[in-house]
């Protein structure tokens, strides 16, 4: 299979050798790594924080689907079950999803792929995991102490007045979490805007650059939203304030606003990531610059965009006026119409591509199905009449999961298996990393596409119990999600078992273009060895110089500029 | 790297090329920061708004409550603190050691000056809650609705929450410059700052008076409102 002859080195030289000087053995003790500054490092630390949340919540997802074999709730109480579905989705949107990619292969990566030494705020990079610590920490004492039971949409004004659960803790918790977030997106932002090396103009950025520029401006103009609406909530529940409080006049739906206009815009926040991770995978292994390259960067600006002005069509049935929920249902049409631009460039990026069926490109693949499956029963979501039926049904719950799970996840684990030689030094590949991609896909698909199904025949979320006639979907839903866990647990096992054992993997082993790749790996603590100078455009597999008559084997993707020193 | 660092200059942090990379990447940072507080306070106003559309009568009730004098003397105490603030800034720029006074001291002289005024708004608006703790007018502590005429009474308890929350974030605001501006005053006396070298000072210049410029907002918002319009009783 051609995945073994091209992981070799290019040229046929020996095997590369690990370099003796890197970011990692650059200092040693726990205090090198709990006050770094070095944007490598602190990757290293969210994904190790991260990980155990994704963890924690898929144990919460486990019990969910333990509850949902059989038709009488036997397991739960109902009110134990609103906790561990609320629990479930608290950590894994604030504390997994929202921070996956961009705090860690985002924090890795933007100042390798544009030639910076660090993000422009290395001790604001700090601070931000440290915020995330803060508020998983609160989180994580109010899980131990009770969990909180109002659903991770805390509507009122159940969480503000009749919830008996640590909803308080848990608001600030998250609230402060909302820092890390926006402490990664300014920094994020002023890195593109002033770190670039010489030559990297807007137009040679990677779109994994792009996509992430996207995400910080919903991360910095979105998270304070939530902030606000969720310290309202505190307040009302701290000091009896009467923001929402109907006994007064006060209007809960006001609070669905506010807290969907952050929300909505959080789900882009964790595919558009993604997104960008999945055109580096696809560009790397058809060996083709990306099809319409500026129409897929511009495409990232306009779901941003777009995607904050269309939050009411979560509130279709909750008072909305009808013309509201009219311009709201086109604007979601219209928020589509960027995304399947992706999708489509992405599908013309393949057409008659070099196409290496590696782990990465396994994912991506996946995500590229899936993905579109998640999109487009969001259509149907987005349409007045079909969501008065399918509202608050299984059909929402696999549909979200599509796009939460199908795209944001398999792109994020596209993306650490993609460039953990580049953070590691050593390869994960072979048979095991096959197999997860293949276990996660089938599994997911296994859990989620039998809950469409559920939702169209009418089984509301967030039950405990359900008519014995949705038990043969529930029982395929629950089987899928066995066999996604194991497809989940894999990456655990085989990418600490290459940090010791894997192949060295040299600077590229992927044979991928871009500044990234043609620094040591893993990187020295600078990164470059000297200021790297852009010449080349993105994605350039075929260098100018290079003769097509000459040879018909590729070269090794981008060159720098010959470094002088 | 040692020979790196030795010819890194000093002041500048070593991910930076030039002073001016690292001046464009502070204030960029910056004004990026406070479009996120433009936002933050944004959803407290788009409440606002919301309730203001609803239940118009109980607003104004609930700001006629307010002591006009009061606020519009508090307004002219900050902008005042705002001139103080420009003065810190414009000292840090100018490099000016006029009188015979060390740059720094300059700097401390304008940071002192906001401080101060700062601290007198802080506590006019100390002695404005109380007076609402005293008048019942504290939501959620045994609130009184002032008014009984209008349509919805207990909205005023709305406005009160409006009023408490976000006097209160500005207020807060506030605080949090004043600790940084604690921490400023040493380090800008030992000669932190320099004409070169004071992104620090202007950033939080610019901090100092997006605060400002949130109270412009809140006191028209929630004192002037019932101005023009007859008295509810």
């Amino acid at each position: 299979m051609s995945t073994t002859n091209q992981i070799q080195n290019p040229d046929g030289s020996p095997e590369p050798e690990f370099p003796k000087e890197h970011y990692l053995n650059a200092s040693h003790g726990l205090k090198s790594w709990l006050l770094t500054t070095d944007h490598k490092r602190i990757c290293i630390l969210y994904l190790v924080s991260i990980s155990f949340f994704f963890a924690l919540g898929g144990i919460y997802a486990g019990l969910i689907r333990l509850e949902l074999v059989t038709p009488a709730g036997d397991l739960f109480q109902p009110d134990t079950y609103n906790r561990v579905f609320t629990m479930h989705a608290i950590l894994m949107i604030f504390f997994f999803l929202i921070p996956s990619i961009p705090a860690t292969l985002g924090n890795f990566l933007i100042p390798l792929m544009i030639g910076a030494k660090d993000v422009a705020f290395p001790k604001l990079n700090l601070a931000s995991w440290y915020m995330y610590v803060i508020g998983a920490s609160l989180t994580l004492f109010a899980l131990v102490t009770g969990g909180v039971d109002t659903g991770w949409t805390f509507y009122t004004p159940f969480s503000t007045t009749y919830s008996n659960t640590f909803v308080t803790t848990v608001a600030i918790g998250i609230f402060i979490n909302g820092f890390s977030s926006i402490f990664t997106g300014v920094n994020f932002l002023v890195t593109i805007h002033r770190m670039r090396a010489p030559g990297m103009t807007w137009f040679r950025l990677p779109l994994f650059i792009w996509s992430h520029y996207a995400t910080s401006l919903i991360m910095v103009l979105g998270t304070p939203v939530i902030a606000i609406t969720l310290l309202l909530v505190g307040f009302e529940r701290m000091f009896g304030f009467g923001f929402f409080d109907p006994a007064l006049g006060g209007d809960p739906v006001l609070f669905q606003h506010l807290f969907w206009f952050y929300s909505h815009p959080a789900v882009y926040i964790m595919i558009l990531p993604s997104m960008g991770v999945i055109s580096e995978i696809i560009a790397a292994f058809t060996r083709k610059a990306i099809f319409g390259y500026k129409f897929v960067a511009f495409s990232s600006m306009g779901i941003a965009i777009i995607g904050f002005l269309v939050w009411g069509h979560h509130l279709f049935l909750s008072s909305q006026s009808v013309w509201a929920g009219l311009i709201f249902s086109f604007l979601t049409m219209l928020v589509a119409v960027p995304s399947a631009v992706k999708v489509f460039n992405w599908s013309a990026t393949l057409y008659k591509g070099s196409i290496d069926y590696t782990t990465p490109m396994f994912y991506a693949l996946g995500f590229l199905g899936l993905f579109t499956i998640g999109g487009l029963t969001g259509l149907m979501l987005g349409t007045l009449g079909l969501d008065i039926h399918m509202h608050d049904t299984y059909f929402v719950v696999a549909h979200f999961h599509y796009i939460m799970v199908g795209g944001a996840i398999m792109g994020y684990l596209g993306g650490v298996h993609f460039y953990w030689p580049k953070i590691t030094g050593r390869l994960a590949r072979g048979f095991w990393p096959h197999m997860s991609a293949l276990l996660i896909f089938v599994g997911f698909n296994l859990t989620f596409f039998p809950q469409f199904i559920l939702g169209y025949l009418g089984m509301p979320r967030r039950y405990h119990a359900y008519p014995d006639e949705f038990q043969v979907l529930h029982v395929l839903s629950t089987a899928g999600a066995t066999v996604l866990a194991l497809g989940y647990m894999l990456p655990g096992f085989y990418l600490l078992w290459s940090l010791k054992y894997g192949k060295v993997a040299g600077n590229n082993p992927w044979k991928a273009a871009g500044l990234e790749w043609t620094t040591t790996s893993p990187p020295s603590l600078h990164n470059f060895e000297s200021m790297p100078v852009v010449d080349f455009e993105p994605y350039e597999f075929y260098p100018p110089q290079y003769d097509s008559a000459e040879a018909a084997e590729p070269v090794t993707g981008a060159e720098p500029a010959p470094s002088t020193t | 790297m040692s020979s790196e660092a030795a010819a890194h200059p000093k002041g500048l942090a070593h991910h930076f090329e030039t002073f001016e990379q690292q001046k464009e990447s502070s204030f960029l940072g910056m004004w990026l920061f406070i479009c996120q507080e433009v936002m933050f306070f944004g959803g407290a106003f788009a409440a606002y708004v919301n309730y203001r559309v609803m239940y118009p009568d109980a607003m104004i009730a609930g700001s006629q409550q307010l002591n006009v004098t009061i606020g519009a003397a508090n307004t002219l105490v900050l902008l005042c603190s705002s001139f103080t603030m420009v003065y810190a800034v414009w000292a840090a720029q100018s490099g000016t050691t006029k009188w015979g006074w060390s740059n720094g001291r300059h700097i401390v002289l304008g940071l002192v000056g906001t401080l101060f005024f700062g601290s007198i708004f802080l506590i006019v608006k100390y002695f404005e809650y109380g007076e609402k703790f005293a008048h019942h007018l504290v939501p959620g502590h045994g609130f009184v609705p002032p008014v009984t005429s209008i349509d919805n009474p207990a909205a005023t308890e709305i406005f009160f929450s409006l009023y408490f929350g976000m006097t209160g974030l500005h207020a807060l605001h506030m605080v949090v410059g004043m600790a940084i501006m604690l921490v400023m005053i040493p380090l800008a006396l030992k000669g932190k700052w320099d004409r070169n070298n004071h992104n620090f000072v202007e950033g939080f210049g610019l901090y100092w008076h997006f605060v400002d410029i949130v109270w412009i907002f809140l006191f028209p918002f929630l004192y002037l409102i019932g101005e023009s319009v007859q008295k509810f009783t």
